[in-house]
C-alpha cells in the first residue's frame, strides 16, 4: 500500500500562470466594438439629434480607431475626417491619415494649419519654444473640428486614450475639448489591440507613437517608458493595487515612479477650470446635475 | 404556516423589458412603459417588469427631486396610458419616490383591470450603492424593509440591483416566502473581458444562485441605453426555481423578454434541495449569530 507520504508527493501542482493584475488589460474586442458603436449612435443621434461625426485623423493609431467606430455606427457617407498639417508635421502623418481615410471611405479634407499658427507666432512670438508652438497647433486644430462641426450640422469626436488622459499627455481644452470620446476609457494597448481587430492598417498599427508636434518626437521618449509596460502599471495604480505589491510583481521602482508622477502631477487636467465657490449653490459643487439632463 | 404555502396551480406569462428611458422625462417614460406594457399584453404576458428607474432614468444627480413622485402618482402616470385594459395587467417598474419628505429609489407593483389600476406594493431600495459611479445615498434616502407581499400570482417581492449581489436580501425575501423576485436593474457595463460585461456576468450567477438556493423564480429586466457615457449592460434574464436561465436578453440593445410561469416548479424543486426548508430550521440560530456579528462589529 502506497504511503501517505508517498501519494502526497505524487500531486501534481497548478500554478497560477497571470500576474495578479494581468486581466485588468484584457478587452473582448467585439464586445467593445458593439458597445462603442451603439455608445456613438445613443449619445450622437438619439440624444443630440446629430447624425454625422467630424475627426481630425492625424496618422496615428487612436484617430483611426475612432474613424472606424464612427464610419460603422454613422456610415461612411457621414463621417468627415480633417487632416491638419502644420509645416513640421512629418509627411507620414498625412499619407497614414490618407491610407485610413481611402480605406473606410469617409469624406476627407486637408486644412494647412501653418498660416493660422504662424499669422500669430511670426507677428508677436517669434521666439515661442516647439513645445508653445505644439499647444497652437492642437488648439487650432480644436479651433477648426469645432467650425467644421457647426458648418456641418455635425459633432466633433474626440481621440484621447485613457494612458494619455492618466499622463496628462494631451494639451488641455484641446485634444480633451470635443464633447464625445469613445476611447477615454481604453488603455493605449487595448486600443491598439481594437485597431487590430477593426483592421486599420497595419502600417497605422506598428508606428511609433507620436503627437507629432515637434520633429522626431515620440510618446514613449517622452514618457521614459514603454506604452506596454506602463499600461500594466498604471491599470494596476488604478485598481488599487499598492506600489510594493507592483514592484513584487517585477516591475523597478523608476518605471512605477515615473507612472505616479505622470498621473499625480496631472490630475488638474482632467477636470474643468477652477472656480471660485462662493454660494451654496456652485455649479458642479452644490448645484448638481449630469450632463445629459 | 404561511410560508409552506405553494401556489402549485397558478401559472403565468411573465415579460421583462429591457428599454432605455428618456433621461429626465416622465411623461415621454410613462407612454413608453404604457405602449411596451400593452404590447406585452397583447402577446399574452400577465405581468410585466420594467429596469430599475426606467420611468426617469437613472444618473440623476440632484435632479432626482425634479423627477420623484408618489407611488400613486407614478402608477396613475403609467395608467393614464395603460387605461381600462380588456384583460387584467400587473406591472412593476422603476422610479424616484417622494414619502414622508424623503426621496426612494423604489419600485412599484400595479395591478391594471376593467375596474381602474390598484397599487399592489412599493419597495425601497435597502442597500443603495455609494461607491465608484454611484453616489445614490447622497441623494435618496434608504428603504428599510424587504417584504414579500401576495398577488394573484402567489407571492411576490422586489428587489433593485444592488440587492441581488448581497445574498441577505434575496434571503429574506425567500423566508417572508416570496416564490417569484422580480429583480430590477441599472447596472452600467464595466470590465469587457471573456465574451460578457463583469457586471452583468456577475447579476447572472448570482439570479441563478438566489433561483437555486432558495427555489424561487427571479424576473430580471435590466435597463439598456446610455447616460453620459455609462452605458446600461442590458441582458436580463427569467431564471427558474432549479437555477436555470429560461429567456436570456440580449445585452445593449432594448428587448422584450417573455416567458412561462409555472409555480408548480418550487414544490418540485424544493423537494429535491430542501435549502430553504433547512434554513428555516435553523434560523433560530442563524438570528442569534448574526446578531453577535453586528454586537461584534
Amino acid at each position: 500500500m502506497i504511503s501517505p507520504e508517498a501519494r502526497v508527493d505524487r500531486l501534481p501542482t497548478i500554478r497560477s500562470a497571470r500576474l495578479p493584475g494581468d486581466e485588468l488589460l484584457d478587452i473582448d474586442c467585439e464586445l467593445a466594438v458593439r458597445f462603442l458603436t451603439a455608445f456613438l449612435k445613443f449619445e450622437c443621434t438619439r440624444r443630440r439629434n446629430v447624425l454625422k461625426a467630424v475627426v481630425g485623423v492625424s496618422g496615428g493609431v487612436d484617430s483611426a480607431v475612432v474613424a472606424t467606430l464612427c464610419s460603422k455606427a454613422f456610415g461612411p457617407e457621414n463621417v468627415f475626417a480633417f487632416r491638419m498639417p502644420y509645416k513640421w508635421s512629418s509627411e507620414d502623418s498625412l499619407t497614414d491619415a490618407k491610407l485610413v481615410i481611402n480605406q473606410l471611405g469617409i469624406h476627407d479634407r486637408v486644412i494647412e494649419i501653418t498660416s493660422m499658427v504662424d499669422g500669430y507666432v511670426q507677428a508677436n512670438e517669434p521666439d515661442a519654444s516647439p513645445n508653445r508652438i505644439g499647444n497652437l497647433c492642437a488648439r487650432c486644430r480644436t479651433t477648426i473640428l469645432f467650425d467644421q462641426s457647426a458648418k456641418l450640422g455635425a459633432l466633433p469626436i474626440g481621440t484621447g486614450n485613457k494612458t494619455e488622459r492618466m499622463f496628462g499627455y494631451f494639451t488641455w481644452h484641446a485634444d480633451d475639448a470635443p464633447p464625445i470620446n469613445p476611447l477615454g476609457d481604453l488603455y493605449k494597448t487595448q486600443v491598439w489591440k481594437l485597431a487590430e481587430h477593426l483592421g486599420v492598417p497595419e502600417k497605422v498599427r506598428s508606428k511609433i507613437p507620436t503627437a507629432d508636434l515637434v520633429k522626431g518626437q515620440s510618446d514613449e521618449g517622452d514618457f521614459g517608458i514603454r506604452y506596454a509596460k506602463a499600461d500594466q502599471i498604471l491599470s494596476r495604480m488604478l485598481a488599487g493595487f499598492s506600489e510594493d505589491a507592483i514592484l513584487r510583481m517585477g516591475f523597478t521602482s523608476e518605471e512605477i515612479a515615473i507612472v505616479r508622477h505622470r498621473v499625480a502631477s496631472t490630475h488638474w487636467k482632467r477636470h474643468l477650470p477652477t472656480v471660485a465657490l462662493l454660494s451654496s449653490t456652485a455649479i458642479n459643487e452644490f448645484y448638481l446635475r449630469p450632463v445629459d439632463y | 404556516m404561511r410560508f409552506e404555502r405553494y401556489n402549485s396551480g397558478v401559472r403565468f406569462t411573465a415579460a421583462a423589458v429591457q428599454i432605455a428611458p428618456f433621461k429626465g422625462d416622465i411623461e415621454a417614460n410613462a407612454r413608453q412603459i404604457g405602449a411596451a406594457a400593452a404590447r406585452c399584453s397583447k402577446e399574452g404576458a400577465d405581468l410585466v417588469v420594467f429596469p430599475e428607474t426606467s420611468l426617469s432614468g437613472y444618473f440623476l444627480e440632484a435632479g432626482t427631486a425634479d423627477v420623484a413622485l408618489s407611488a400613486s402618482e407614478a402608477m396613475n402616470k403609467v395608467a393614464a396610458q395603460i387605461g381600462k385594459p380588456e384583460r387584467d395587467l400587473d406591472v412593476i417598474f422603476g422610479f424616484y419616490e417622494r414619502a414622508d419628505g424623503a426621496i426612494y429609489n423604489s419600485s412599484l407593483h400595479a395591478s391594471f383591470s376593467a375596474g381602474g389600476a390598484n397599487l399592489v406594493a412599493v419597495h425601497r431600495k435597502f442597500f443603495l450603492p455609494t461607491y465608484g459611479v454611484f453616489d445614490e445615498e447622497r441623494f435618496v434616502a434608504r428603504g428599510r424593509q424587504i417584504e414579500a407581499y401576495d398577488t394573484r400570482f402567489g407571492r411576490m417581492s422586489m428587489l433593485i440591483c444592488e440587492e441581488i449581489w448581497h445574498s441577505a436580501a434575496p434571503m429574506i425575501a425567500a423566508l417572508k416566502g416570496a416564490e417569484t423576485i422580480a429583480a430590477i436593474s441599472a447596472s452600467p457595463a464595466r470590465n469587457f473581458a471573456e465574451g460578457t460585461f463583469a457586471n452583468l456576468d456577475r447579476t447572472r450567477r448570482l439570479l441563478r444562485a438566489i433561483s437555486e438556493e432558495h427555489g424561487v423564480w427571479c424576473i430580471n429586466a435590466m435597463l439598456v441605453g446610455f447616460e453620459g457615457g455609462k452605458g446600461f449592460s442590458g441582458g436580463s434574464v427569467v431564471v427558474d426555481p432549479s437555477g436555470r436561465i429560461v429567456a436570456e436578453g440580449p445585452a445593449l440593445e432594448e428587448h422584450i423578454l417573455m416567458a412561462e410561469i409555472d409555480l408548480g416548479e418550487i414544490e418540485r424543486v424544493r423537494s429535491q434541495s430542501p435549502m430553504l426548508a433547512d434554513l428555516r430550521s435553523v434560523l433560530e440560530d442563524v438570528t442569534r449569530e448574526i446578531c453577535e456579528a453586528n454586537d461584534q462589529s
